[in-house]
């Protein structure tokens, strides 16, 4: 940190006010001359919430991916269809369960069995043949797509949101000030935020495990040299499945997530994969902070875009990622 | 190469015309959006189509129709593909396309470059495709999305004495056309649009424009479908969403209202028009609605159609009926047939439908609310019926074309 500011002391001084700018948006009442030139602060409050929010769901999706090419170099482009299975299971399970939590850990454990015999059946037969690993994901992901749009038809589901959950909540934000003085707070859907903790949950303990346990500290190293890390007598292959089977399962999570916030449907797969595939490339591939950091960014343009640019909303995101590649092309929080 | 492909089309169709007085089968291709947002728009179309094809039958004269269908997911461009691939590889002569507004304006154009072969639309419903430019071989049995909201701003303003509302609509030529058709009656009732909400197609997270939506208006006006319709209902009853609605065509519609889940249940009262009412009690609407319900399971299909399904019926009926007509003449460039559509007057499930100097319907609209039928099913149920709405919307043909084209912001909101 300190030697950030001392080796760019005007980006630095950049990073700093806009920061303060930010802070002082989301606290301040706003004054009635800026309500009237971008538009009421409740908006603003609720367009940074939502971006915030949907970047934890982005970044369940992209760990997977981000973690699964790190370790395995294998571009796995079916990884949407792992996000549409666990959505698919985890409807089936709430829908006839009634129990939204059971509904994660059902998709958790199912997706991460694809991943395994996926890893297993696929991926253990080409290893370090990155191109056709990719042509093969590719194709499978076509395959898992017809395969759903079979079973569960082209309609749209909705993971029933527990009742506990449903309806917004007021945090402690004012967005305006009534004329009686009495200060109007900032009413949320609770269910997002919910999600959102959820998601910040998982990322912290997927970064402790990975720099605090000893199966972190093998996945590490497979990451730096995986050669030299079987010489040593590690499992190599022990150590991929249970990525696989990890990055997978979140996928899964995320699915049950996506599906209960927004829906699933035949599309949604090629949906995430994109989505994930320009996070990791806004972040960094291979990198789990990265992965956060892009999914932030992206959540937040999407949705600052669709209310501030909503001609251009979905060009932004595309934005980002071209300037990313053309100024620093190996990713935002990339170590190589 | 531009060249070089030019007359291999030019080829193609030759053969193809050639080919067409031996057959013994009539070709037929059929697009639908089977992919994407509008899946269940286009699965429930195929149904409307099928039912069509029990009652009807397949043959006409001696001859027997063949059908071809091919996907598309609702982009101009997917629709553009499939219909050249049907007349390119699949050598259809009849063309049963598109569903969705902007592959239709699309299909239109694309119309033109074979003048040899007949375009019925099946569904699509903006403005443009039929009142700019029309293509002489294209032909719409569908009112355009503009006729679909008449008698809703009026109903809205004097009935339910709304004064402001409030739009958010998907950014494409179908749902301009509907707000364009909603504003201009609304407005000119004396009713005032505040704000007008444009949200690409496909739009998954729609927590920020329900957060942008003005509370200071009497009702807020969604113009959405397929799967944004369900995730902005989804979304808004997790935001605690509790202002009056109204809906377009494809927005009340069973395609959503038949929906899984219980965010459905925030449209029940909301205000729409649409060129169907689910409990209409017409002896044709009622037969059709069981004819649709007898050909599929309960479990394979909507509790009653969808107008998609309404629109693909009424243009499969066109198709067979001047086939019919002509005794499968196809002869001379399909002229005797395209002679047959433009006078062919059809006794629709959903009234009579004529088409006017464009070859665009003209028919019967509906001014709906949504109902709970007491078992959790959800209906439009019928507030008026209003017979003979044309293109121009009852206005005089010079004054409705200074109004302009629908877009984001055409037609101001004042009195024309």
């Amino acid at each position: 940190m300190t030697r950030f500011v001392e080796r760019h002391p005007a980006w630095a001084l950049i990073v700093i006010i806009a920061i303060a700018v930010a802070l002082w948006l989301i606290f301040a009442v706003w004054p009635a001359g800026l309500e009237e030139a971008i538009g009421r602060k409740r908006v603003f409050l609720n367009a940074l919430f939502n971006g915030i929010t949907l970047g934890g769901l982005y970044f369940l999706v992209a760990s997977g991916f981000t973690l699964i090419f790190g370790l395995m170099r294998n571009v796995n482009l079916a990884h949407g269809s792992l996000y549409l299975f666990g959505g698919y299971v985890g409807y089936a399970i709430s829908a006839s369960t009634g129990s939204w939590i059971l509904s994660f850990i059902v998709a958790f454990i199912l997706t991460a069995l694809v991943g395994v015999l996926l890893q297993v059946l696929v991926f253990r037969r080409m290893e370090g043949q990155d191109l056709r690993q990719t042509m093969v994901t590719i194709g499978l992901s076509i395959v898992f797509a017809d395969l759903m749009l079979w079973a569960c038809g082209g309609d749209f589901y909705q993971i029933q949101t527990p009742t506990w959950l449903i309806g917004p909540i007021d945090l402690p934000l004012v967005t305006a000030m009534k004329s009686s003085g009495e200060p109007v707070y900032l009413r949320y859907p609770l269910v997002r935020l919910v999600i959102f903790l959820a998601s910040v949950i998982i990322g912290i303990a997927m970064w402790l495990a990975l720099n605090r346990t000893r199966i972190g500290m093998i996945i590490r190293a497979g990451v730096d040299d995986r050669d030299i890390l079987a010489a040593t007598g590690v499992r190599i292959q022990l150590v991929f499945v249970l990525v696989f089977a990890l990055g997978a399962g979140l996928a899964g999570i995320a699915g049950v997530v996506g599906g209960t916030f927004q829906s699933l449907s035949p599309g949604e797969d090629i949906r995430f994969l994109l989505a994930s595939l320009v996070v990791v490339i806004v972040g960094g591939m291979g990198s789990i902070p990265g992965a956060a950091l892009g999914a932030l960014i992206i959540g937040l343009a999407e949705q600052l875009g669709s209310v501030y640019i909503p001609t251009y909303a979905i060009v932004v995101t595309f934005l980002i990622m071209v300037l990313v590649l053309a100024l620093r092309p190996q990713g935002l929080l990339a170590r190589r | 190469m531009l060249k070089g492909s030019l007359g291999l089309v030019a080829l193609s169709s030759l053969l193809l015309s050639g080919t067409a007085f031996a057959q013994e089968k009539i070709k037929v291709g059929v697009t639908a959006t089977l992919e994407g947002t509008y899946t269940v728009l286009g699965e429930d179309g195929i149904r409307g189509f099928q039912t069509a094809l029990n009652v009807l039958g397949k043959k006409v004269g001696d001859k027997e129709l063949e059908f071809v269908i091919a996907s598309t997911d609702a982009t101009p461009d997917s629709a553009v593909r499939a219909v050249r691939k049907l007349i390119e590889q699949d050598k259809v002569q009849i063309l049963l396309s598109p569903l969705s507004g902007d592959e239709g304006i699309a299909v239109k154009n694309f119309a033109k470059t074979h003048p040899e072969l007949t375009f019925i639309n099946a569904a699509s419903g903006a403005q443009e495709t039929t009142y700019v430019d029309p293509a002489p071989n294209f032909f719409r049995y569908n009112m355009d999305g503009a006729q679909w909201q008449v008698g809703l701003g009026k109903y809205a303003y004097e009935d339910k004495k709304y004064r402001k509302i409030a739009t958010v609509g998907e950014d494409y030529s179908f749902i301009y056309t509907q707000v364009f058709g909603l504003v201009l009656e609304f407005c000119g009732a004396g009713g005032q649009v505040t704000n007008r909400q444009w949200v690409p197609l496909g739009t998954k997270d729609f927590a920020s424009v329900i957060a942008a939506l003005p509370d200071d208006v009497d009702a807020i006006y969604l113009g959405l479908g397929g799967a944004d319709a369900v995730n902005f209902l989804n979304q808004y009853q997790q935001a605690g969403g509790k202002a009056h609605l109204m809906g377009g065509s494809i927005m009340i519609d069973q395609t959503i209202l038949s929906s899984k889940g219980n965010a459905k249940n925030a449209l029940v009262g909301t205000l729409a028009a649409s060129g169907q009412a689910d409990t209409w009690e017409d002896p044709g609407w009622q037969k059709f609605v069981k004819d649709y319900q007898d050909a599929f399971p309960p479990n394979k299909r909507f509790p009653s159609p969808s107008l998609l399904a309404t629109n693909y019926y009424g243009s499969t009926m066109a198709l067979i009926l001047a086939l019919r007509q002509v005794n499968g003449d196809l002869s001379d460039n399909q002229s005797k047939y395209k002679a047959a559509l433009a006078k062919i007057e059809l006794d629709a499930p959903n009234g009579k439908i004529k088409l006017d100097a464009n070859r665009q319907a003209v028919g019967t609209n509906f001014v709906t609310e949504v109902v709970d039928d007491g078992k959790g099913a959800l209906f439009s149920k019928v507030v008026k019926v209003i017979p003979n709405v044309n293109q121009t919307l009852g206005y005089d043909p010079a004054v409705f074309a200074k109004i302009g084209l629908p877009s984001r912001t055409v037609p101001e909101c004042k009195k024309y």
